[in-house]
């Protein structure tokens, strides 16, 4: 509750330094502010507090996620100053926005009422809307905006009217009432509940992008801003994955016959065809967008395993996917920024040119393949192990086929950084931005070599 | 003496039910057909109140105030979409001339 305070207070107040025109005051604020933030949220650890009426409960799973996602945050406002370094207008509407963004996620981690549900998902929604279209001068981001806006909207009320069935079926929007109404009634459902569990199941599954309610994402993240992609693909994704999670095991565990093997088809679809597809990308940025729809396929793995440790797998593999993906997008910023597009031949001779840069994408796209001694290895262990506990077999030896399968566009880049000749133009950065990757890359590499440090938390 | 909810009652709640899921396949069958920004909004917002419509009449039936209290909620979200929604149809129409949402062809695989 405090950090959520603590959040919004800290939107306005930036929104406040744009009209006082203090805009070198606006990025250290921000930290400052993201910081005492993720502090109070580590604060209330083990407090287990109920607020309005067990609108928002803020448990342990909830403190952890919330820490987290501030976490990402902060990293992903790291490259703000350098991807904004040449616009000369004040930018306190894209910040203020991008942080009452992030006090959606944090209601969506939070919630234990449906209503509160709606309003994350929604506040979350409307700001992401706001966000795509950004840079409204460009017509890719008015297209992105307008499509995630049109489907976002349209799917928004598949949820909304999932929620009310569920309401009429329940007699309330209560998670731990609808929890003991599925357990009291489990062989005879109402019919309205379960047509409201499945309307719910779609309206989540396109907040998440998974298949096939995937088809808005590549073309939504291709037009956005970049700093505003990674935001969308790491922080917004593993809310929605989260808001999800704590759904079904909160509000559905008893029925979860019904519903796990809808999700288990999706899971499967979604690791294959973002996988798949992937492969045929042309540039980095759509490539990044499959990876990050092929990934929340394995994060739904989770929820259909759903057990006493399936919260601290996901906490971990989120958190990897997440470091890793924001260190992709950071080195997308640098290449776009210099060489105006990011087709796969702007990585050329990047080795040579700058090491440092090419090193980090590697440890990253590395990481995000799940290879060994990285933290997305331990991420993608932690969560087939979860599964297979479940006895998921067929399901777990799909995903590891989807892994491999992913060697084939992640190393694209990584093979022309460093094997093919460029024109040896160098990327300028500066120290911030090196000191931002490197510390990026160490913690990818900590958390692959001691995961004990984030296991057994939850 | 005959208290509202009472006098509502008088129609089964089925009526509302069908009633509200045709209102709401109106509406989806606008989103998916039409080509305009403008008349794709005005169906999402009928799918928006046939939820309320549907919300509002449950909870009188079972006699519980928090569907009703969900229907203001749900008309605050809805508002603010539909601000946003417009701002975002008038940028559109400033950069390409059109609101019509073919000509929005530039991104695709």
């Amino acid at each position: 509750m405090t950090t959520l305070i603590i959040l919004s207070l800290l939107g306005v107040f930036v929104l406040a330094e744009g009209i006082l025109k203090k805009k070198s005051w606006q990025l250290p604020t921000i930290f400052l502010g993201l910081l005492i933030s993720l502090f109070a949220t580590i604060g209330s650890w083990n407090s287990n507090a109920h607020f309005y009426n067990e609108m928002l409960i803020i448990d342990n799973f909830a403190v952890a996620f919330t820490a987290l996602l501030i976490f990402i945050t902060f990293l992903i406002f790291m490259f703000a100053g350098i991807y904004y370094a040449a616009v000369q207008r004040s930018l306190d509407d894209i910040f203020a926005i991008m942080i009452f963004a992030l006090v959606g996620c944090v209601i969506m981690t939070s919630f234990g009422n449906l209503i509160m549900l709606f309003i994350g998902i929604e506040t979350l929604s409307i700001s992401l809307y706001v966000l795509a279209g950004s840079h409204k001068e460009a017509i890719t981001s008015n297209e992105a905006t307008l499509k995630y806006f049109l489907l976002g909207s349209f799917l928004s009320c598949f949820l909304l009217f999932g929620i009310v069935l569920i309401y009429t079926g329940s007699g309330s929007f209560n998670l731990a009432v609808i929890a003991q109404y599925t357990a009291n009634n489990t062989n005879h459902l109402s019919p309205l509940f379960q047509a409201g569990l499945f309307l719910m199941i779609t309206g989540m599954a396109f907040k998440i992008a998974i298949v096939p309610f995937h088809f808005w994402a590549p073309d939504v993240y291709e037009g956005t801003p970049t700093l505003l992609t990674a935001f969308m693909a790491t922080v917004v994704k593993t809310a929605s994955i989260i808001a999800l999670y704590r759904l079904f095991v909160c509000g559905f565990p008893a029925i979860h016959e019904t519903w796990e093997t809808l999700l288990w088809i999706m899971a499967v679809l979604t690791i294959i065809v973002g996988n798949f597809t992937g492969l045929y990308q042309p540039n980095f940025k759509r490539m990044l967008a499959y990876s990050s729809i092929s990934h929340s396929g394995y994060m739904i793995l989770a929820v259909i395993a759903f057990n006493s440790r399936t919260a601290n797998a996901l906490l971990f593999y989120s958190a990897a996917y997440s470091i890793a993906s924001v260190t992709a997008f950071g080195i997308l910023i640098l290449i776009r920024g210099t060489k105006g597009n990011d087709q796969f031949s702007s990585f050329k001779g990047m080795a040579k040119t700058n090491p440092l840069e090419a090193l980090c994408l590697t440890i990253a796209l590395l990481s995000l393949t799940g290879i060994p001694p990285l933290a997305g290895f331990m991420g993608k262990y932690y969560l087939f192990m979860a599964a297979l506990e479940k006895g998921y077999l067929w399901l777990v030896i799909l995903a590891v086929l989807g892994s491999a399968v992913s060697v084939g566009y992640y190393f694209k880049p990584i093979i022309t950084m460093y094997l093919k000749e460029g024109n040896g133009e160098k990327f300028v950065t500066t120290i911030s931005y090196k000191t931002a990757i490197i510390f990026l890359s160490i913690l990818t590499v900590i958390l692959g070599i001691l995961p004990f440090l984030m296991m057994d938390l939850l | 003496m005959i208290t509202f909810t009472q006098n509502l009652q008088i129609i089964p709640i089925n009526f509302y039910l069908v009633f509200c899921a045709i209102l709401f396949c109106i509406g989806v069958t606008g989103v998916l057909i039409k080509r305009n920004a403008l008349t794709i909004l005005m169906s999402i917002e009928l799918m928006i109140n046939s939820v309320n419509l549907l919300l509002a009449a449950f909870s009188a039936y079972m006699n519980d105030p928090a569907g009703q209290i969900f229907v203001f909620f749900i008309m605050v979200v809805a508002a603010a979409e539909v601000a946003i929604g417009l701002s975002i149809i008038v940028v559109i129409y400033r950069t390409t001339g059109s609101i019509d949402i073919d000509v929005l062809n530039k991104l695709k695989w």
